[in-house]
């Protein structure tokens, strides 16, 4: 039996800012973890990882996360990730400075 | 200090406007991501985990400071107003946006300064002992050496796709402050019989997933061969070094697989091919660098101050008895500012601190600053009746931490807070080894010892040769820390043995707290340093420490 698929979201960074950005299910790029389309399916996932990395003139180095279901929308699984959505642990910068304005 | 010549000038000014073009030209579309990321890496621009980083080199460590005046400036105007020193004697930013570098990079020009070949199979930044020029127990100064490497290095037609990056470290001290044995060249000064200073040339060191200590394939190099030695070891690399697996592309894998015997009949054929080329150009524009090397006019004054105060006044005397070193001049001191206060990152300044210590050389330090691979910044000639006056200065801004060479001293790479390799972090690591040892008030009494964080395999901060080091990993999904024990990276250089299974980020201050204790418990006086310590006893009673419990499960 094959083990279940883990779902993913298409994750990057945006070409300009170099900011961690999110592929949304609407064709949209958002800086929200929360806002990404959550890809439960295989095939699906690659058809989007496929459309992301096209997107050269906006977009670097496209690939798929390991993420969850939460009450706000998707969630990392792994620590990276998770820190992707945050910024950096040692000054309040990156996504949470952001945030916090 | 070397001053840039036209052609330095003229070099730097195109290569700033060649990248200017490149970024338009990714910007507008015209590049893609997979032509535009070889460009970016040779001017120092990586892509990390949540923005691009700027790596700017800071050529054997030294800066004037007009330089790190600039430095401030791009801080607070194209970045978050502080910078990173690296274990390299870089500086990088953390957060550029993509539009702004080629305004980093003239920025950068004006005051003589550029991020070229701080990334990429090149020849990257050539280090140096910190201490350079200043030492009490320097042959020669190695910095004008460390120019014509740089100037040799830049932009080399031959050298410019090596199989992979190549780093090349300098000293001219036999007491090695440059970690040379850990560099795919290390260069140590050293005299011959006739007493003449040469140098000691090491070939294959290096650290990351493979650490290795280098090799000495020429006891003695008189200077005057250096650069065709040099390019020879190059040249030799370039032809066998592998480009079919980036893991065994480096040189101390060619120096592994080829053979130390056979690498240094190689290398020596190669020089005696090439040596009648050098035709002594060379030597020339080394003596005119060396002539812009020339040390500062020292000053006599009495010193009864400093000897003074630092009998009166404990926590100068504390920070004195840490931070300073011996100069050449005994009227002198090389101080070391350390840039890791209790709870700050490691090898951070803010652009406010940056233009203090910018201020306190010119006033008195003869205009010189320099940036250790130990992440500190050294003031390498301060008369000793000023040093009371500079002590004082330096704690209004946060930086008179007497901490250097102590256990809150630590290297620690930028790990997962910032770099897109890591596999853990490292920042917060040191930082809380540091909090806990200061809450402790036990550092001053353990003494001398270096611990050294990596966030990966790659090892930037050097953990191998860290008397403890410490490697972040990412297992299973967790962050998880492996300690090496009783590694160094001086003259004596070895690589760290690993101690056991790894510890979670939340079991780690503690380990190293049972660590310290075992080693407090075993020294046989207070002048016994951890690494004697551990030399003398070996891995069991750390080990015992580390893994309390499967100790008492060998003893029942």
């Amino acid at each position: 039996m094959s083990r279940p698929y883990i779902p993913k979201v298409v994750t990057a960074n945006a070409l300009l800012e170099g900011d961690v950005i999110y592929l949304t299910a609407d064709d949209r790029w958002s800086r929200q973890h929360h806002e990404a389309e959550l890809i439960e399916d295989e095939a699906h996932a690659q058809m989007r990882l496929l459309h992301a990395a096209a997107q050269k003139s906006k977009v670097v180095g496209a690939y798929l996360a390991d993420a969850k279901a939460g009450p706000n929308g998707p969630e990392p699984v792994h620590f990276r990730e998770a820190f992707r959505t945050r910024g950096p642990s040692n000054y309040f910068h990156g996504k949470q400075e952001t945030a916090a304005q | 200090m070397y001053t840039y010549s036209d052609f330095d000038e003229a070099f730097v000014r195109a290569r700033v406007a060649q990248f200017s073009g490149q970024v338009e030209r990714r910007i507008d579309g015209s590049l893609t991501e997979d032509e535009f990321r070889p460009l970016r890496l040779m001017n120092g621009l990586y892509l990390q985990l949540h923005a691009y980083m700027l790596r700017v080199a800071i050529p054997y460590g030294t800066l004037n400071p007009r330089q790190m005046r600039q430095l401030a400036h791009i801080a607070d105007t194209w970045d978050k107003g502080y910078g990173h020193f690296t274990t390299r004697q870089n500086i990088q930013y953390n957060w550029p946006v993509l539009k702004d570098v080629p305004a980093i990079l003239s920025a950068l020009a004006d005051v003589e300064m550029h991020a070229i070949q701080t990334s990429g199979n090149c020849v990257r930044n050539v280090t140096a002992d910190h201490f350079a020029g200043a030492a009490a127990d320097e042959i020669e100064d190695p910095r004008p050496v460390a120019e014509l490497l740089r100037q040799w290095s830049t932009d080399h037609p031959e050298f410019q796709f090596l199989p992979r990056k190549f780093k090349i470290a300098i000293t001219g001290s036999p007491n090695d402050r440059a970690v040379t044995r850990a560099h795919d060249i290390g260069l140590r000064m050293v005299r011959n019989a006739a007493g003449e200073p040469g140098f000691e040339v090491i070939v294959g060191g290096g650290l990351g997933r493979t650490p290795m200590i280098g090799h000495t394939v020429r006891g003695f190099l008189p200077k005057a061969d250096l650069l065709p030695y040099v390019e020879a070891v190059l040249s030799v690399y370039n032809m066998l070094g592998r480009r079919d697996n980036k893991y065994k592309a480096r040189i101390k894998i060619t120096v592994h697989e080829t053979g130390v015997d056979e690498i240094t009949r190689l290398i020596e054929e190669r020089f005696a091919e090439i040596r009648p080329g050098f035709g002594g150009y060379d030597q020339e524009l080394l003596a005119q660098i060396e002539a812009a090397f020339a040390p500062p006019v020292f000053r006599t004054a009495p010193t009864d101050a400093y000897d003074a105060f630092y009998s009166a006044d404990p926590v100068f005397r504390a920070w004195a008895d840490t931070n300073l070193a011996r100069h050449r001049n005994d009227e002198y001191a090389i101080v070391t500012i350390s840039l890791k206060a209790h709870g700050e990152t490691p090898g951070d300044a803010t652009s406010a601190q940056m233009r203090a210590m910018a201020d306190l050389a010119e006033r008195y330090g003869h205009s010189e600053l320099r940036i250790s691979h130990e992440q500190n910044v050294i003031l390498p000639h301060v008369h000793k009746s000023d040093l009371p006056a500079l002590h004082a200065a330096l704690a209004q801004v946060g930086l008179a931490t007497a901490n250097v060479g102590l256990i809150s001293d630590i290297i620690a790479c930028p790990g997962m807070d910032y770099c897109a390799l890591a596999t853990a972090r490292s920042i917060p690591v040191a930082q809380d080894i540091a909090l806990r040892f200061d809450e402790l008030k036990l550092e001053h009494e353990v003494g001398p010892l270096k611990i050294k964080i990596s966030g990966c395999i790659n090892a930037c901060g050097h953990h191998h040769v860290g008397h403890i080091g410490i490697l972040g990993l990412d297992r299973a999904g967790v962050e998880n820390y492996q300690i090496t024990l009783g590694g160094d990276g001086t003259e004596t250089a070895v690589v760290g043995e690993r101690a056991g299974p790894g510890f979670a980020y939340t079991e780690i201050v503690p380990a190293i707290e049972r660590l310290i204790h075992a080693y407090l418990e075993q020294r046989t006086e207070p002048a016994e340093t951890f690494l004697q310590t551990y030399r003398r006893v070996g891995l069991a009673p750390f080990k015992a420490a580390l893994y309390p419990a499967e100790a008492a499960q060998n003893a029942a």
